[in-house]
């Protein structure tokens, strides 16, 4: 009978008992305890049958809180608070004492009390009649399906919902800045949160207008910062929406005037922002961003700028992004970006400005990478109980620090890769799985081999660099503050009058046209001669052009300027050269390049300079020597 | 509690029934059978000698026994007060205290054992007075219990029950195959009054081991039962669960053919197996008639509820279903008709057709009540004009039938977040109330003509009131909205009514109140408490200013609206009542319980003239026939049963629905029964031929045996699916359109 019952109802144990007076600060008997213990389960069972007919004459089939605690007034006995939550309370266990209890967090009551988010925009009570059956003919419905105009909205909502959507998308911009304020802040919108989310996905509609884009990016941004909305499933729309900024080819790019790189950047940002704060409404969101920015990527045919919108998409949601998408494409990207940068013919001019971009933002993000993931290495070597608690601390204290948008979302990677990390594990991505982490060492060899010195990040300079891929992590704690610290100072400082030399050529090719340009292949070749013979001195030098500009802001100022200046600047000096050199051994050097990026510990011994003069051979492949000079000479053109 | 559903009438009997077995038992072997099957009155030897004073000998004996307590008790003011209203002369109780000990001594004498004669009728007169004041003194409960349980206290060998109670199981598996499930019959009372016994004299193990061996033999539709049972393994347990002080205050109603009866008799007499020869004395009635043994499909059909089947002579008594004749109004109906006349040459033709169709205003219906048997409202302009409106659109009214089905709308309620649990119709249609579980009740209309409230005192003085419009102008036109929130309950609202002339709404809830709502001023009028427990259901008569209500106190209470306090208090059942019906004819009341039975009271008197038994589960939704003659019942086991109420007995098993069935609704004309259910269905069902295949059929109604052929697929006319959404409500139409209702929840 024992087992048999305990099968059948909840059964509270003598233990449980014994614990429960013990918390309460009596001591209790065994026989007392085991008297009690019946009579508590046997109490238990009443009053769940009692509650049970409060379900029933509720027309219900769900038993809820309230009807068991109806139960107990009912018979006189004091009734439970604290249950009546919507949402499931989780059920915890802990190991050691095979306890299992529920969560139960401390609220703040002044907080609660004083809150005035209480959800006011419910829809009104409403009876709503619809003719289903003529002549008891007809199943005009299949079953399970739901009721039209489940939520109509009231006049007032209708009224708010049209002054604030013609504020947005009107002319005043002041009147647009209030709007969207206050849709920041309304508590009361609950029921028009659809009808906002509807409006928002008609970003297809004007992708033609930078401006109206613009505003409803702001628009996602107010309805995402509004403490109270519940987004819920929203979130994938808006996204959605967000995305198609970030990644589409907006027929507004199609005018090069148009700053459509700007709203890419936003849109990118915003991405990041209702990633982190809404991430956990839908469940494998994360993957499928990453897994749209991917498709977007590896996507030879797309623009681009849609491929800028990945990569500034990545670089938003984080290092770890960045890791797990950017990085294993870039050996297979980079050979696409190659020949855009390399084709100097006049058509090409666009598109080249256009991979300049490219260029850049992927440059930002892969030194963002580096940084993060040697400063996520060191965190356990300076005693950190976890390096990814650790930086999620971290990180979040920066996102209290950043109000709206504005600083870039460095912070927020690690934060986002806390909650990677649980998508990871439920996301049905199978390649995903398969991912292995590169290590540091290995990444930055690769890097460095693509970008050279254009890399700001760096974990060892002067001669003892070809020592380096075997580092410790107590080295690299070491060479982690170096980029901003002062020991690379007197690198950078040593190297200026090249970095200058280098910025003369940047305003040409980034396409501004009003710079004269002047004739960079001189100081180019000439440098670039004497850097072939000298490794080290040719890696500084290039990487010392950007790192120097750096030098002049904070590295959150990295972004634009390296964006607008200097990626272009570098590489094209330093492939030139390379590329003079380059053309007579270039066969031996591209095998053994393509087979290194995977495997990288027989390589950890070469040093990565070795890598840097082969670099060019991927965009220049099967093209003729002299093919630079022309396309030199044809830069200037359309400038 | 238990005391208070036994305070009037119906308990009291039963305790006074008690007596009767034992005496069987020990003075009257012989021929038991025939004085058990015989009336209860006649068969107590206590009765005999007594003075006829009036009422039967039985009325009369309880009567005298609260007397005697009274006086003992020296409330000599109650005495007189019962006295007078009895109409006992003042030497009425002298002879009742005469009486009573001769009946001890003649019982003493008769059979030599006197003793336990004695203690028996003390126990029943105690239990009885008990039961007369507990409703004025909950504390009084204690002593009741008490004795109730002592029932029990005989001690018996614990191991034994196992032994006597698989002795029995197999006496009967092997008996002829026609006495084996009548027999059958006896396990689950038997088991379950062992299992308590066991438990009340603290055998916990042994209790714990005979559940686990038996529990498994009982019929499936005790399972609810015996789940309360199983939990239930102390002494102190019993004391304070209702259901099982249920079990033992009420007998376990058996029906078992001579033949088979007398066959248990011998075996038991046999084995010398007092134990459970005791417990059939006890807390066993057993109804004994001639004829065929049943089948185990005719026993099925009408077992199931808490406590056994209806007694036949439960449901012997005189019902007038017909329906009151309808008021002369025809002239001011010509007059309006004469208007309408002139688009329509064919009214008064139509008129009596609708007559024929409707059986209202025919001359006198045979079984009907005499007109002035319940004083009825008197009938209002403004109700005659609704009747003449009714009668135009009864005119226009659908024929439904097979081939004519009718077409459904439905109303959702939606963004009820806060829980829609009961709904109701006007009657002609035009305003719909939802009580929700946020204590609120909600109005609409559902016309065009918007809700409006009566203007305030000072405005209404300003109107001119002899102009013709004038209850047009003392509406406020400002306060026109498309729906009204009444607030005022404190829990739940369960239950919603309107009154007929569109005036009131009734609300009952968990708060334990039932309140009438004015829907001129949209304000609470009247609060009735009563019930102290929540109330699950409440409706209107169909002629007004009366209403019933039933609750969890297991009472039901009729009402008047402009009495606070009940008229009447209808006790009996053993569970909560869960639903309450009014008759068409304003003069009975049906009332459907967790108990699994469904009990039609009278008005006039307060009696229980049916108990209707067959459902398994607890009773959610009752609808009478328009003509008043059948019943409809739908429970939790997804099942309708239909009734016939002047016979008292089951006439259909309508079965289709998945889950509990909150809504049934006879169409204007009673041609098709809508039944409306948890699993999101509407279904339409054939009641004429439901009906008209068992006025051909035979009715058994001497032996009180049905024999139901399985045709639901056959009166099944159609199965309608909602939109995700439950119905809780149905209502035809007065031409015949069904509306449905219910909340939609995602």
């Amino acid at each position: 009978m024992a087992d048999r019952e305990e099968r059948r109802f909840a059964e509270v144990s003598r233990d449980s008992v014994k614990l429960m007076a013990e918390s309460a600060g009596v001591d209790l008997g065994d026989d007392v305890a085991a008297l009690l213990a019946e009579d508590v389960c046997y109490r238990l069972r009443e009053a769940t049958q009692s509650s049970s007919q409060f379900m029933r004459h509720a027309k219900r089939r769900k038993l809820t809180v309230e009807d068991f605690n109806r139960a107990l007034r009912w018979s006189n006995v004091e009734a439970i608070c604290g249950y009546g939550a919507q949402d499931g309370l989780p059920f915890r266990s802990v190991k050691e004492g095979e306890l299992f209890f529920v969560e139960d967090r401390d609220v703040n009551l002044v907080e609660l009390a004083l809150a005035t988010n209480i959800p006011k925009g419910c829809a009104e009570t409403m009876v709503r009649v619809n003719v289903s059956y003529l002549d008891g003919k007809g199943n005009l419905e299949p079953q399970g399906a739901v009721p039209t105009a489940v939520q109509s909205l009231s006049d007032d909502l209708l009224k708010y919902y049209q002054q604030i959507t013609r504020a947005i998308l009107g002319e005043d911009p002041h009147l647009m800045k209030v709007a969207l304020l206050d849709l920041q802040s309304n508590s009361k919108i609950a029921a028009l949160l659809p009808y906002f989310v509807y409006v928002i996905s008609g970003v297809k509609s004007v992708s033609h207008d930078l401006e109206q884009l613009n505003r409803l990016l702001h628009m996602v941004k107010s309805l995402v910062q509004n403490p109270y909305l519940y987004l819920g499933s929203y979130v994938r729309s808006l996204v959605s929406s967000v995305m198609y900024c970030i990644l589409e080819p907006l027929a507004a790019s199609i005018n090069p005037l148009n700053d459509h790189w700007t709203l890419r950047d936003y849109a990118a940002l915003l991405l990041s922002h209702i990633f982190w704060t809404h991430g956990d409404l839908v469940s494998g969101l994360y993957h499928q961003i990453l897994l749209s920015l991917q498709k977007v990527l590896s996507d030879p045919v797309r623009p681009l700028c849609s491929h800028y919108g990945a990569v500034v998409g990545l670089h938003a949601l984080g290092w770890k992004a960045v890791e797990r998408v950017l990085f294993p494409h870039l050996p297979a990207y980079w050979a696409n970006l190659q020949a855009v940068l390399d084709d100097y013919s006049v058509s090409n001019a666009q598109v080249k400005a256009d991979g300049h971009k490219v260029y850049g933002a992927i440059l930002v993000a892969v030194e963002r990478l580096l940084k993060m993931k040697a400063l996520s290495l060191s965190q356990p070597a300076e005693g950190a109980t976890n390096a990814q608690s650790g930086s999620v601390m971290g990180a979040m204290g920066y996102r209290v620090s950043s109000p709206g948008l504005s600083p870039p979302p460095e912070p927020l990677s690690e934060a986002a890769l806390g909650i990677a990390s649980h998508l990871q594990a439920g996301g049905a991505g199978c390649p995903w799985e398969e991912w292995t982490p590169v290590p540091l060492p290995a990444m930055y060899c690769e890097l460095y081999s693509f970008f050279g010195d254009s890399l700001a990040v760096r974990f060892s300079t002067g001669p003892g660099f070809g020592s380096y891929p075997p580092c410790t992590p107590s080295q690299l704690s070491d060479t982690r503050k170096e980029p901003s610290g002062p020991a690379s100072n007197p690198d950078t400082t040593r190297k200026m009058p090249q970095l200058t030399a280098n910025l003369n050529i940047s305003p040409r090719q980034d396409g501004s046209p009003r710079t004269d340009p002047p004739p960079p292949s001189l100081a180019a070749t000439g440098s670039g001669r004497t850097l072939a013979r000298s490794s080290s001195v040719q890696r500084s030098r290039s990487s010392s052009s950007r790192s120097g500009q750096r030098s002049t802001g904070l590295s959150r100022d990295v972004f634009p300027k390296a964006r607008f200046t200097s990626p272009q600047t570098g590489l094209p000096a330093f492939s030139f050269l390379i590329g003079g050199r380059q053309m007579g051994r270039r066969c031996q050097g591209r095998r053994p390049f393509q087979t290194t990026f995977a495997p990288t510990p027989p390589f950890s011994t070469i040093p990565p300079r070795a890598y840097a003069h082969k670099l060019p051979v991927i965009g220049r492949v099967g093209k003729p020597v002299r093919r630079w000079t022309c396309s030199h000479y044809s830069l200037h053109l359309p400038l | 509690m238990a005391a208070v559903q036994s305070g009037v009438g119906d308990g009291v009997e039963e305790k006074d029934i008690k007596t009767e077995p034992p005496t069987d038992g020990f003075g009257n072997n012989a021929n038991d059978g025939r004085v058990l099957s015989s009336s209860p009155g006649s068969s107590a030897p206590a009765a005999s000698g007594k003075p006829a004073a009036g009422g039967t000998p039985e009325d009369q004996q309880t009567l005298l026994a609260v007397l005697q307590f009274l006086k003992k008790n020296k409330l000599t003011e109650s005495v007189e007060i019962l006295r007078r209203e009895a109409g006992l002369p003042e030497d009425a109780q002298d002879a009742k205290g005469a009486d009573s000990s001769g009946s001890g001594g003649a019982a003493g004498s008769v059979d030599l054992e006197g003793g336990d004669a004695s203690a028996l009728l003390s126990r029943v007169t105690v239990s009885s007075s008990a039961a007369a004041q507990a409703p004025t003194k909950a504390a009084e409960d204690q002593p009741d219990v008490n004795v109730v349980l002592s029932a029990y206290s005989q001690q018996g060998d614990p191991a034994l029950y196992e032994v006597y109670y698989s002795g029995l199981k197999r006496f009967i598996e092997t008996v002829l195959d026609c006495h084996r499930a009548e027999l059958s019959q006896v396990f689950y009372p038997l088991f379950v009054h062992m299992y308590l016994e066991l438990v009340y004299n603290n055998h916990e193990n042994e209790a714990k081991a005979f559940f686990e061996k038996f529990s498994g033999d009982q019929e499936c539709y005790y399972e609810d039962d015996l789940r309360v049972l199983s939990s239930l393994t102390k002494k102190e347990h019993m004391r304070g669960n209702e259901t099982l002080l249920d079990f033992r205050t009420s007998k376990f109603v058996l029906r078992i053919s001579r033949d088979s009866y007398q066959l248990l008799k011998r075996h038991l007499q046999e084995r010398q197996n007092n134990q459970i020869w005791n417990i059939i004395q006890e807390h066993l009635y057993i109804d004994i008639f001639d004829g065929m043994p049943r089948s185990k499909s005719q026993i099925d059909a009408m077992s199931g509820s808490l406590a056994g089947e209806a007694k036949r002579e439960a449901n012997k008594a005189k019902v007038y279903y017909g329906l009151l004749k309808e008021p002369e109004i025809e002239l001011p109906l010509d007059d309006e008709d004469e208007e309408a006349e002139n688009e329509e040459g064919k009214p008064k033709k139509k008129k009596p057709k609708k007559d024929s169709m409707g059986s209202k205003s025919k001359k006198q219906d045979p079984n009907a009540p005499s007109q002035n048997r319940i004083p009825l409202p008197e009938l209002k302009d403004s109700d005659k004009l609704d009747k003449i409106m009714y009668m135009k659109e009864a005119t226009k009214r659908i024929r439904l039938g097979t081939d004519n089905l009718p077409s459904i709308c439905f109303y959702s309620f939606l963004n009820a977040y806060q829980g829609l649990t009961a709904v109701d119709f006007t009657d002609d249609s035009s305003l719909i109330a939802g009580g929700f579980a946020d204590s609120t009740v909600r109005v609409w209309s559902v016309t065009p003509k918007k809700l409006r409230k009566v203007k305030s005192a000072a405005d209404l003085n300003l109107i001119d009131k002899e102009s013709d419009d004038v209850l047009e102008r003392i509406m406020d036109e400002k306060t026109a909205s498309e729906s009204k929130i009444l607030y005022g309950h404190s829990g739940p609202v369960y239950g919603i009514s309107f009154s007929p002339d569109r005036n009131y709404l009734l609300s009952s809830s968990e708060d334990g109140t039932v309140r009438l709502w004015s829907l001129q001023t949209f304000t609470c009028l009247v609060g009735y408490k009563g019930h102290n427990y929540p109330v699950w259901d409440t409706q209107f008569s169909p002629y007004g200013y009366y209403f019933v209500s039933g609750g969890h106190d297991r009472v039901a209470r009729l009402w008047a609206t402009d009495h606070y306090q009940p008229l009447r208090m209808f006790s009996g059942h053993l569970a909560d009542i869960t639903c309450t019906r009014f008759h068409p004819n304003s003069n009975y009341v049906a009332t459907g319980s967790s108990d699994r039975t469904i009990r039609l009271w009278d008005v006039l008197n307060g009696n229980c003239v049916r108990i209707f038994t067959g459902h398994k589960g607890p009773i959610h939704a009752l609808a009478f026939s328009p003509n008043g003659k059948f019943l409809a019942s739908g429970a939790t086991d997804g099942r309708v049963l239909l009734w016939d109420i002047g016979h008292g007995l089951m006439v259909g098993e309508l079965k289709g629905h998945a889950d509990t069935v909150y809504s049934l609704r006879f169409s204007r004309d009673g041609e098709l029964l809508a039944s409306g259910s948890m699993d999101n269905t509407v279904r339409l069902w054939d009641a004429m031929k439901a009906f008209d295949d068992l006025e051909t059929d035979d009715f058994t109604a001497a032996t009180g045996h049905v024999h139901l052929q399985d045709n639901s697929q056959e009166l099944l006319l159609g199965t309608y699916m909602t939109k995700s959404t439950p119905v809780i409500h149905l209502h035809f139409t007065r031409r015949n359109l069904l509306l449905a209702a219910g909340a939609y929840n995602p």
